[in-house]
């Protein structure tokens, strides 16, 4: 009888084990695909879109330092989450238009030399898209789209396998140099899920870039999408950014 | 910006996919190529190619083995890559490649040649000794029986295998086609004859592998070349060729004439950065030149000297057109930007993790195992087995 007790009890006691190990490395793996703690934060709450007004762009590269600062972004001048580029278009060759960002624009632009032709700065960052083809490709979902719209990387995770830098149709996604994963503008999640704006609107001088809410009826990006003519850039990608630029000339691709 | 003209958006100055990943769909083309050429004998009962099958499913196995260390010296984070296999995302064509390589490596290859050499396996365990003895016992998986019942078994399973396996190793580099032919991003790449393309390139490159190795073999060995076997396989590749020729004319031919929006950038890269490589390597020497050697040897009398000369200038000039093929694939669409208004250069390294000299190590690789699966497994002579 004592040793029929003594089996019963290693069993319990193996089973218990076991189970408890497994409930722990589930409830590991459930903890990782938590987004960073904010508290009071509901995700599932908002649909986040920016606003970009090329009309108010002045090229000054507050936004690309801000950005590089905040996040941490080298500053080797192939890495970037958010660029300027300057468009230098001659109206009777608009095919052709002359692009230059110089260091993604971080330290501005040197004066334009050449007269007579339409000039204007266009902010590059991710578009946020709706169907993005990097969370597509991604071959262990470690780029992915959180409930409030906005693609992550979860840089724990992620290969470093490059696919979803070539899938980006915008040029918007780099290897960190220092930690070998996918890197990207994540709209300074970080801040947006306290109720800060993003760092490269929060600098910007003129008011070119507003980061609204699709979900939130009072937010003024409904009544600006309703009273100005906006478009996004490669429409025919069918990604459906959520990111729609005011003022937008075709040129720019 | 160094080494850029035009513009190019700032994150797409420096090249993403290197050399290595070069080597990977032309590693695994030889793979799908030469497993195709076996299966001729094996499937569709083509006799004359019979002195090459061994060979060519001991080559695949051979490459089949490198090809996957490409893509893991390339990953940011090689340690993680097992991920593929726990957690694959159901989206990604790239989350694929474990699944097809495993399948297409344990379930098709190692099963086809383990029944293809088990009677000699088991013969060699029986009358070896020492470690030699363990290895052959190791490989017979312990069990001895070769009875005629159970041979005619073995052929039967194996011809299962082989038959499954065409459409296997079509898969695979089908599938290789596919994760660059899926991305819209990028006009160079994203056409649906991508898969097809990659494939009869492909088959056309393991065959001439394998005909080369087979005449390198015999001359090694002292042993006359088998003229009809050789004869026969050069026929196949030049049929192989003319159809990967076609299809890629075809796909040039839809490109310049419906000349979309990125034509006149594309086509300007060709005729600069990718000249070389893809006028002069790819399609001049790699391509027209052999498909007319092969094609002179079809209608002359030319004697047998003469024929392995032009067999082994043919095959040489083919693996060179197809590795320019899978390079102007991988770094020319990495070349121009998405922008279409500029141009950068791929800046090819030497002694670095990506560099040309590990690209080189890994194409003489395959050889070293091919060697040591030779010895193990002689594909020549049932009886020099485990001597």
């Amino acid at each position: 009888m004592a040793v029929a007790d003594r089996r019963e009890f290693l069993q319990h006691a193996g089973a218990f084990l076991l189970l408890t190990g497994t409930a722990a490395a589930a409830w590991e793996h459930v903890l990782a695909g938590q987004p960073e703690s904010a508290p009071g934060y509901d995700a599932s709450a908002h649909w986040w879109a920016w606003i970009i007004d090329v009309e108010r762009c002045i090229g000054c590269g507050l936004c690309v330092k801000a950005c590089k600062e905040e996040n941490g972004v080298s500053l080797e001048p192939s890495y970037f989450r958010t660029w300027i580029e300057r468009y230098e278009v001659d109206p009777d060759d608009p095919d052709h238009p002359h692009v230059t960002s110089p260091n993604g624009g971080y330290d501005g632009f040197p004066e334009s030399t050449k007269p007579g032709v339409k000039t204007f700065f266009v902010p590059k960052l991710c578009n946020q898209c709706a169907d993005s083809p990097c969370v597509q490709v991604c071959p262990v979902g470690a780029t992915f789209q959180t409930p409030d719209g906005v693609v992550l990387v979860d840089k724990d995770y992620c290969l470093g396998c490059r696919y979803c830098v070539q899938a980006c149709p915008y040029g918007c996604r780099f290897i960190d140099p220092e930690t070998h994963t996918a890197d990207k503008c994540t709209l300074c999640y970080h801040r947006i899920t306290k109720g800060l704006k993003p760092a490269c609107e929060e600098v910007c001088p003129t008011g070119a870039r507003y980061l609204g809410d699709l979900k939130n009826p009072k937010d003024p990006i409904h009544e600006y999408l309703r009273t100005h003519k906006v478009h996004v850039l490669k429409p025919q990608m069918a990604t459906h950014p959520k990111t729609f630029y005011n003022g937008l000339d075709g040129a720019v691709r | 910006m160094d080494g850029v003209q035009g513009f190019m958006y700032p994150n797409e100055v420096e090249l993403q996919w290197s050399v290595l990943i070069v080597l990977y769909p032309f590693i695994t083309g030889l793979v799908a190529g030469a497993f195709i050429l076996a299966s001729l004998e094996r499937v569709f009962d083509v006799e004359a190619v019979k002195p090459t099958y061994r060979l060519a499913l001991l080559t695949a196995l051979a490459f089949m083995l490198v090809a996957p260390l490409p893509l893991q010296l390339h990953l940011g984070h090689p340690e993680r890559s097992l991920e593929m296999y726990l957690t694959p995302h159901r989206t990604s064509a790239m989350a694929m490649f474990g699944f097809v390589y495993l399948w297409y490596l344990m379930a098709v290859l190692v099963v086809e040649i383990w029944l293809e050499y088990r009677r000699e396996i088991v013969l060699a365990w029986q009358h070896a000794s020492g470690v030699t003895r363990l290895a052959y016992g190791a490989l017979a998986l312990g069990s001895s029986n070769i009875s005629p019942q159970a041979l005619r078994v073995d052929d039967r399973v194996g011809r299962i295998v082989t038959i499954v396996g065409i459409p296997s190793a079509f898969l695979l580099h089908g599938y290789v086609g596919f994760i660059f032919g899926s991305l819209k991003s990028n006009p160079w790449w994203s056409t649906p004859m991508m898969p097809v393309v990659f494939l009869f390139s492909a088959i056309v490159s393991g065959i001439a592998l394998v005909m080369l190795m087979y005449m390198a073999i015999a001359w090694y060995r002292r042993v006359p070349v088998d003229m009809r076997c050789l004869d026969t396989v050069a026929r196949y590749l030049l049929y192989a060729f003319l159809i990967d020729f076609s299809l890629e004319m075809l796909d040039l031919v839809h490109r310049i004439y419906e000349a979309d929006e990125s034509f006149k950038t594309l086509d300007f890269m060709v005729h600069s950065r990718l000249f070389v490589s893809q006028i002069v390597l790819q399609i001049v020497l790699g391509t027209i030149v052999p498909i007319g050697l092969l094609a002179l040897v079809q209608g002359g009398r030319m004697g047998e000297g003469a024929r392995r000369a032009v067999y082994a200038a043919a095959g040489v000039l083919t693996l060179i057109g197809i590795f320019a093929m899978r390079w102007n694939v991988v770094i020319g669409g990495q070349l121009f930007s998405k922008s279409f208004l500029g141009y950068t250069t791929y800046k090819m390294e030497f002694a670095t993790r990506e560099g040309l000299g590990v690209s080189i190590v890994l194409l003489i690789l395959p050889f070293v195992l091919l060697a040591g699966l030779v010895k193990l497994l002689p594909p020549w002579g049932r009886a020099t087995i485990g001597r």
